[in-house]
Formats: structure tokens, sequence, C-alpha cells
């Protein structure tokens, strides 16, 4: 550790003694978080997060491809996230590094794990043509709570996304169309997706226009992260206490107040009764950040 | 390959309704970021670029350090969502070029002779792509550079023209960019006029090329007043806050 981290760390664990942070936060308070859906043309989804300075930038594009051997009939989801050197001055250009594909994944098993995505649904002709969603992140300011913003720029953009199915109809042959129009029944039947499924039907019925639909997605867990410096918990860290944590924790909660997804980061160590108080502001902050989320997607 | 639409029609109009002179719309915010040393956001028609600047400072790896003068590194990187069809993330051959060009073109105006051994770097990050990214990320450079207090001769504008339909037209959109017959984008010193860059695909006549030129130096110059107000705004705000 260089000398200025070491100073801020003795600064930032003094105040702490004293119940208080450096930017005048409680422990379990988050910085305001804004959400900007909607941000880039050329995407399929797009959302723009802040948590405080740092701003994240997630955008989903889809194509369609060849499903993996063992699941047929389901869509492929990929997600990566590049950590450019925009974003700080210590990021540096190349292929990702770790902690670049640690926050990938992380985020990757939000998704994946709870189903978010309906991937069974986003098959077009099982074994040999399905949709696959690609979730880019750009990190563009970096003043720490990736994982927070991460998770949360992902699931603004993909309940933003609207299946590009008009500009591949061309690519889809006779067998595929029919049996894509199967498939459409059935993501028809979701609640939450009304628009219809076909537009005007051709008279001679050969050509029929398909209107791009909503992602089929389910409500999504919410990541809440908290770092520990000595002993003390504190959500949303910022830059200057990130880099002093000694261990990090990431829960995600869904609306019933259930725990969908958790891990921890760094070489520190949590206690039973610390998880706890993790889980519990979690589910605190879980709750205003799902509104928060709501309403940035019109819902 | 020809568009199937009428790119220019014969009153002039183009396919988004400017005449062949017009440029898009520009946006241009100066400070966006927190961790940057100078930053500048900029929309330029559907192109949407952020730029930011850090340095100067040590140059790594050493071996790329000048001992009499510092080093401008542009970094010119498309987001894999900017575009149609996704862009595998990293670098190419077409963005490993870009960002040599614009970093011999910032080089020109930066007085790198001020710090020895240092590196300035300039992070292009392209958000969405419509048609002349390269101007709009030198353009959004220039203002970043100027955030960051990077000691400059001039602030760096570029702007491109071309020709689509058989007649000359400034800052080329997307269809006449595909289906135009040249593209010539120009990057200058706005107080000098010396050409900072210069690039030229397709097929111009030289009476063409001169014109083209010339529109595309009237562009540059126009957009040159934009960036010019973006800085100001920032330093007023600023000013305005410190007054409160």
């Amino acid at each position: 550790m260089t000398i200025v981290p070491a100073i801020k760390r003795d600064y930032i664990t003094k105040l702490a003694e004293q119940g208080k942070r450096i930017d005048g936060r409680g422990f379990d308070q988050y910085r305001p978080i804004e959400i900007e859906t909607k941000v880039v043309n050329k995407a399929e989804g797009s959302a723009r997060v802040k948590i405080g300075n740092t701003q994240v930038l997630c955008g989903i594009k889809m194509d369609i491809g060849e499903p993996f051997p063992d699941t047929p009939t389901t869509g492929v989801m990929s997600t990566a996230a590049e950590f450019v050197p925009l974003a700080s001055p210590d990021f540096e250009s190349g292929p990702p590094r770790e902690d670049a594909i640690e926050l990938a994944r992380v985020v990757d098993r939000g998704v994946r794990e709870s189903q978010v995505i309906q991937l069974e649904k986003l098959c077009i002709t099982p074994g040999e043509k399905v949709w696959l969603v690609f979730i880019d992140i750009h990190i563009l300011d970096y003043d720490g709570n990736l994982f927070d913003a991460a998770s949360l720029a992902a699931l603004a953009a993909l309940l933003t996304t609207k299946v590009p199915i008009s500009r591949f109809i061309k690519n889809l042959d006779e067998k595929d169309r029919a049996s894509w129009q199967q498939q459409l029944l059935d993501i028809y039947t979701i609640p939450g997706i009304d628009e219809a499924p076909f537009g005007s039907d051709d008279t001679n019925n050969t050509q029929v226009t398909i209107n791009d639909f909503p992602l089929p997605m389910i409500e999504p867990p919410i990541s809440c992260t908290a770092v520990k410096i000595n002993d003390f918990v504190l959500f949303d860290s910022c830059f200057d206490e990130e880099i002093i944590a000694d261990a990090r924790l990431t829960v995600a909660t869904d609306h019933k107040g259930d725990i969908r997804a958790m891990q921890k980061g760094l070489s520190g160590s949590f206690s039973r009764e610390e998880i706890q108080k993790v889980i519990k502001g979690a589910l605190d902050n879980g709750q205003e950040i799902r509104k928060i989320l709501n309403q940035s997607i019109g819902k | 390959m020809k568009s199937d639409r009428e790119l220019i029609n014969s009153e002039g109009r183009r396919l988004d309704g400017r005449s062949p002179h017009d440029l898009r719309k520009i946006k241009i915010e100066a400070g966006v970021l927190h961790r940057a040393d100078g930053s500048c956001s900029l929309e330029w028609g559907g192109n949407k670029v952020l730029v930011a600047v850090y340095g100067p400072r040590e140059a790594v790896p050493r071996h790329v350090q000048n001992p009499l003068k510092a080093i401008v590194q542009a970094r010119y990187n498309m987001a894999a969502f900017s575009v149609e069809d996704r862009k595998r993330p990293g670098p190419d051959r077409r963005s490993v070029e870009i960002s040599k060009v614009i970093s011999e073109a910032l080089e020109k105006v930066v007085l790198i002779e001020q710090f020895p051994r240092a590196s300035i770097d300039v992070n292009i990050e392209v958000l969405d792509a419509e048609a002349g990214t390269r101007c709009a990320g030198l353009t959004a450079a220039g203002v970043a550079l100027v955030d960051a207090g990077i000691p400059l001769r001039d602030i760096p504008v570029a702007c491109a023209a071309g020709k689509i339909g058989g007649r000359v037209v400034l800052d080329l959109g997307k269809e006449e960019d595909n289906y135009g017959d040249a593209d010539l984008p120009i990057a200058i010193s706005p107080r000098t006029g010396e050409v900072l860059l210069l690039q030229m695909d397709g097929h111009l006549t030289i009476d063409e090329f001169n014109e083209a030129f010339d529109l595309a130096m009237k562009g540059c110059y126009e957009v040159s007043e934009i960036q010019k107000k973006a800085i100001l705004q920032k330093y007023q705000s600023a000013a305005a806050e410190v007054q409160e």
C-alpha cells in the first residue's frame, strides 16, 4: 500500500469510530442513484447508471446463432465488462484483467442463475437457431462499487431491450419462420408482454410483418454490496473506502425478500453477525433501488 | 454499392432534410467525468463520444518515453454495442489506425516540449456510432485537453466533407457515408488553418477536392465555435458555484 491510502485509512477509520463517513453518509446509506435508459440508439437496449460519481454504461446487442449442444432449445447469453482507461488513471487498455472478468462473471451469474431472462423462450428452431444476448458493460467513471452499478445497468438495459426480429426476419428461412411463430405464441402468454406479436397480415400470407418485442424477463433480484474496514460495515463504498477495504460482500435479494445470490471478495473475513447485518442492509436498500429501477423503465 | 434511395434530391435536400452545407446537430459538454483530469462528452448527429484525458504523467513502459518531449497517446475504442452488428471488444486494425492519426494530429497542438518523458493519454470511447466518429472523437479530444489544463497552441477541431449523388456536401450521415462517392475528413488548428489530419477515400476531381476541402474547413470553424462555447460554459458554471 502506498502512502496516500495509508493516510486515508487512518482518516476513514477515525471518522467511522465517530459514526461518520467521508462524504457524510450513514453506514447503510447509498449515494444518489440515477438510471437513464435508451441512451444508445444502435443497441437493442441500454442504460447508464450513476451511483454518486461512479458511472457505468451497459448496452445489449442481439444476434441469431447456434445453441449449445446440451441446451438445444435455450437462447445464449454472454456478459463482458470493459475497464476502459477512460474511467480511472489505473485502468489500462488491453485484454480484460481479472477484476474485469470477476465483475462480468458476477453480473452474468446474477442474471443467469435467477433466470431473469427467460432464455428458453428465445429458441427459434430447436438445435439450430436461437437468440444470442450480449451484455456489454463499460465502466465510464470509477468511484467505487462497480458491482452494484454494473448489475443495475445490466438489468435496466435488459428490461428495456427489444428483440430485433424485424431486422433479422429476412435471415430466416420458411422452416425457421414457422417454428418461430410457434414460439411467439408462447411468448405472448407471458404477463406484461401484451403488444401484438404480428403486425398487419399480408393478404397472400407469405409476408407477415413482425414487430420487435420486449425481451421476456421475470422480476430481477437487486444486488447490494457492503465493504468491511476494521470492524465497520459500510454500504456502497466510494473509491477511497474501496481501496482500503478488508472484505467485500454482495447480496442479491428478490422482490419477495429472499436471497438469490451472494459473493464475498477480498482477503478479509466476516463474522456471522456482520453477514446478518449486510443481508439486512441489502434488503432495505434493495427495496429502494428496485423502486428507482422500476421508475426508470416506466413501470 | 448504390443506395436504393436518392441521397440528395434535385433541390439539394439530403435524406435527413439538410442542405449541402449544413452540419448535423452538435452538442458538447466539458468536464463530465469525475476521475479524469479532463473530459468531454460530445453528440454529433447520431454519434455519441466520450473522451477522458489523463496526464501529463510518466510514460510507461519506459522505452516509449522521449527524453526531450511528451508523447500523446490517443486510444480510439468502439463499444461493442455502438454499431448495428455487435463489434468484438478490443482493438482492431481500423481502431489502431484511427488512434495513430488522432495521436499525431493532437501532438502538433500540445506543447509537448514542456513535459519530457511524460505521456498525455487521450481515451476516446465511441458509445454510439453513425458516420464521422473520428471527427467527433478528435473534436471532443480537443475540448477534453483544454479541460485537463494541458498547454495547447490551439484547440484542434475536425469535420468531414464528401460527395454524394455528384454533389459536394458537408458532414456525411450514415447512408451518405455508406453509399456516397467520397469522404474527406480533416482536422485543423483553427487559429492558423494548419491541417492536422487529412484522409480521403472515394473519387474526387481536383476541383471537387478543392470545393470539399474548403467546405470541410468552413465546417471546422463552425464546430470550433461550439467547442469554445462548451469550454466557456464549464468555467462560467464553475465561477457561479464559487460565488454562491
